[in-house]
């Protein structure tokens, strides 16, 4: 009998998914502890964001083999929301706007819904008010946004706000991050940054999504996996992430490539 | 479409339920003498028997109009009874007197009558069919001269009012439907509030109908006089009947000088059923006089049931520096049609107007709004600001919007803007990713939606509003 490791947040097995009937995620296997934070890396088209897209349970895309174990529970069992409720959390790469409903209100349904999931306090809306401003604050964030409509005529950088003031309000223990990095200048991505940083902690674990090294500078991961055509070919350290950006992802691939042959030759 | 929105649409209607009081209903079929019969069981003047044979020929003459955008098959209108009414029908000083069976009625239909009067301190003229039952709080309000009470007791006792105002503000012959129940009407609402009054409480009135085949031809009379103000709520439910039912009413206000009258409706007649057997046909004219200076009409209206509603609530803005709303929303699932709006015909000087309408389709329905802004050559500096909205949910209904502008003064100014968006599945998942269901999430992104009508409606109403749209749309929307 084999028991789950108890600092396993997530252990992906053979991972297969199809959208529209192609499939883009081949044979995936990525396990993740407690305390630490996963880069995956790759080419646009390898199948990053579908990877994050199939976590949070989006419907567009079909699982047709392989197991996610999350905190040792099937994953595919969990509709969407139950599995944000038990603390899978996706930062969407485009935040979809919401027009006519206030962020504040949002932000609080959220809240509750995930506070009374776990059997603490749901807050009125002063009570509320009171904790958001203070995590606002942490990603410099001006209090206007609580007025406005969710995501609605958000610059880039202010829609990635949100969604990391998200974050912070639902204290995930997995949080995705799908391209996080996408479209913030320098100054963004450093508030971005300095915020995910303070809400790392032992007892979550992050993934990051992310095509470039920069986001890499500020967040460190302890792993670095390269992505390509649906399954991870290649996982080192933090200073992968700099070779990738000195020298692309070429050599990677061919390195699978002949490794693969080899394999086969070995076989045979 | 997911399943989720199918779900959240494929509610049953819960008002479905017919009670068992007994009716006296009329056989079915319309001539001369119809009308003549029920003027004669309503103890009606002459005078009003003949505004009823007038409208009859006129209407004669007329015939249904087809520039609507709604499909159904021709009404028989002899195949209807036009009239009926309880068998009991005393004349009732509390509510102690009513019908257990008809309490229950209310019961069920989450209208406690003592709860809601207690609660809310509203005056609830309770219409049950055509013929008011129980007329409450009357006494309160005639202490500061206001008359509240049926249509039938207000030609009996206040007919001097009723013959000065009925008719002036939609002529008998002002369209077919109108001019049938012109012709017809069996009951509905008069309310009157003498000069310098402001209401004290918010009057109310329960429609329901009751009888299967019995059409419903409402009559209501709003008269405030100079410096009057008064708040007017019309709540309907309906039972679930297959076969259609035919609910002509017609509702006309006066507002005299610096007048104020606010108008709010809760509709949810039966909407048939998810393949479109059955339901509510609502042909309603409803038209208000904003004839003094500074007068203000303002209608906010929920229309959420009925298989097809066909509705202008309009205001004739005659008054210098009179002031016309109108505040819509619009609810349509399976294949309920709706095809909804207002007229602002601006007269006086420096009158204004507002039209705020959002429109909501689901299933396979079609919502439109139509609305007439006109500024006529003594309309000076007249202005008017329209918005109307449209949001879809699902892929298979549809919304348009009809807006017709005529101006023919250089003075004034027209506004119009328009806007379509859909619930989409990103939306949801979006939610769903924050660990919101589907249904909190519609309920959320609708009532974000239409806040800009619901902030116009009565507290108590509000809320019901909000139930109400929830509740039309569960299992419409994932």
């Amino acid at each position: 009998m084999i028991y789950p490791d108890s600092n396993n947040i997530l252990e992906v097995r053979g991972l297969r998914a199809t959208v529209n009937g192609i499939e883009i995620i081949q044979g995936l296997d990525l396990t993740v502890k407690s305390g630490e934070v996963h880069a995956i890396m790759g080419p646009n088209g390898s199948g990053k964001s579908t990877f994050a897209k199939v976590l949070a349970g989006h419907t567009a895309y079909e699982v047709t083999g392989g197991s996610v174990l999350f905190e040792g529970n099937n994953l595919f069992e969990l509709a969407p929301e139950e599995r944000a409720r038990a603390g899978i959390f996706l930062a969407f790469q485009y935040p979809i706007e919401i027009p006519g409903v206030a962020n504040s209100q949002f932000l609080r349904l959220s809240y509750n819904t995930v506070q009374a999931q776990r059997g603490r306090e749901e807050l009125d809306p002063l009570e509320f008010d009171d904790h958001v401003r203070d995590k606002m604050k942490l990603l410099e964030m001006s209090p206007d946004f609580l007025d406005r409509s969710v995501n609605e005529g958000f610059s880039g950088g202010e829609k990635k706000r949100n969604e990391i003031l998200q974050m912070a309000l639902l204290e995930p223990r997995l949080a995705v991050l799908d391209e996080t990095d996408s479209g913030l200048d320098i100054d963004a991505l450093r508030v971005v940054s300095q915020g995910v940083n303070q809400l790392a902690n032992q007892n979550s674990a992050m993934v990051l999504v992310t095509h470039y090294q920069r986001l890499l500078n500020y967040i460190v991961p302890d792993f670095v996996h390269v992505m390509e055509a649906g399954s991870i070919i290649k996982t080192g350290g933090k200073d992968l992430a700099l070779e990738l950006e000195a020298r692309g992802y070429d050599w990677v691939s061919a390195e699978f490539q002949a490794s693969q042959t080899h394999a086969l030759q070995e076989q045979v | 479409m997911s399943e989720v929105i199918q779900n959240i649409v494929n509610q049953p209607y819960k008002h479905g339920f017919v009670s068992d009081i007994e009716s006296d209903v009329s056989p079915k079929g319309l001539n001369e003498n119809t009308i003549r019969m029920i003027s004669a069981k309503k103890n009606e003047p002459e005078w009003l028997l003949e505004f009823r044979l007038k409208s009859y020929a006129a209407w004669l003459n007329m015939t249904e109009p087809t520039w609507a955008n709604v499909h159904y098959p021709k009404i028989n209108l002899q195949e209807i009874s036009y009239y009926a009414s309880p068998k009991q029908k005393p004349k009732l000083n509390s509510m102690d007197d009513v019908d257990p069976e008809l309490l229950r009625t209310f019961e069920k239909l989450g209208v406690p009558l003592h709860e809601r009067m207690a609660l809310a301190g509203v005056a609830v003229d309770v219409i049950f069919d055509s013929v008011s039952v129980a007329t409450t709080y009357k006494h309160k309000l005639a202490e500061v001269g206001i008359i509240f009470c049926s249509m039938s007791e207000a030609v009996l006792e206040h007919p001097e009012l009723v013959q000065k105002y009925l008719g002036t503000v939609i002529p008998s012959g002002d369209n077919f439907y109108a001019a049938l129940n012109s012709a017809v009407f069996t009951d509905g609402s008069f309310c009157f509030i003498p000069k310098g009054v402001k209401c004290p409480m918010d009057l109310s009135t329960y429609f329901r109908i009751n009888t299967e085949e019995t059409g419903q031809f409402e009559r209501t009379l709003i008269i405030a006089e100079e410096g009057a103000s008064v708040s007017y709520l019309e709540g309907c439910t309906a039972p679930a009947f297959s076969s259609n039912q035919l609910h002509a009413a017609v509702v006309e206000l006066v507002a005299l000088d610096n007048a104020d009258i606010k108008y709010s409706t809760v509709q949810n007649w039966y909407a048939g059923d998810e393949n479109g057997v059955g339901g509510v046909f609502n042909f309603v004219t409803k038209r208000g006089l904003a004839k003094g200076v500074n007068s203000r009409i303002s209608w906010t209206q929920v229309e959420t049931g009925s298989a097809i509603t066909w509705k202008y609530p309009s205001v004739v803005l005659r008054g210098d520096n009179s002031v016309g709303e109108f505040y819509s929303v619009a609810v349509t699932n399976h294949l309920q049609q709706a095809d909804t709006g207002t007229k602002m015909i601006h007269i006086g000087k420096n009158t204004r107007s507002t039209i705020v309408s959002k429109g909501i389709s689901a299933g396979r329905s079609s919502n439109s709004y139509r609305g007439l802004v006109r500024m006529t050559p003594t309309a000076a500096n007249a202005r008017n600001y329209s918005q109307c909205d449209s949001m879809l949910i699902g892929d298979q209904s549809g919304a348009n919007t009809f807006p017709y502008i005529q101006v023919r003064n250089n003075t004034a100014q027209v506004e119009h803007e328009a806007s379509t968006s859909k619930i989409g599945e990103d939306q949801l998942f979006y939610f769903a990713q924050r660990g919101v269901s589907a249904e909190a999430a519609v309920s959320m992104i609708i009532n974000g939606f239409c806040k800009d009508v619901f902030q116009q409606l009565p507290m108590e109403f509000a809320v019901e509003a909000t139930n109400l749209l929830s509740f039309k749309l569960e299992g419409s929307v994932g």
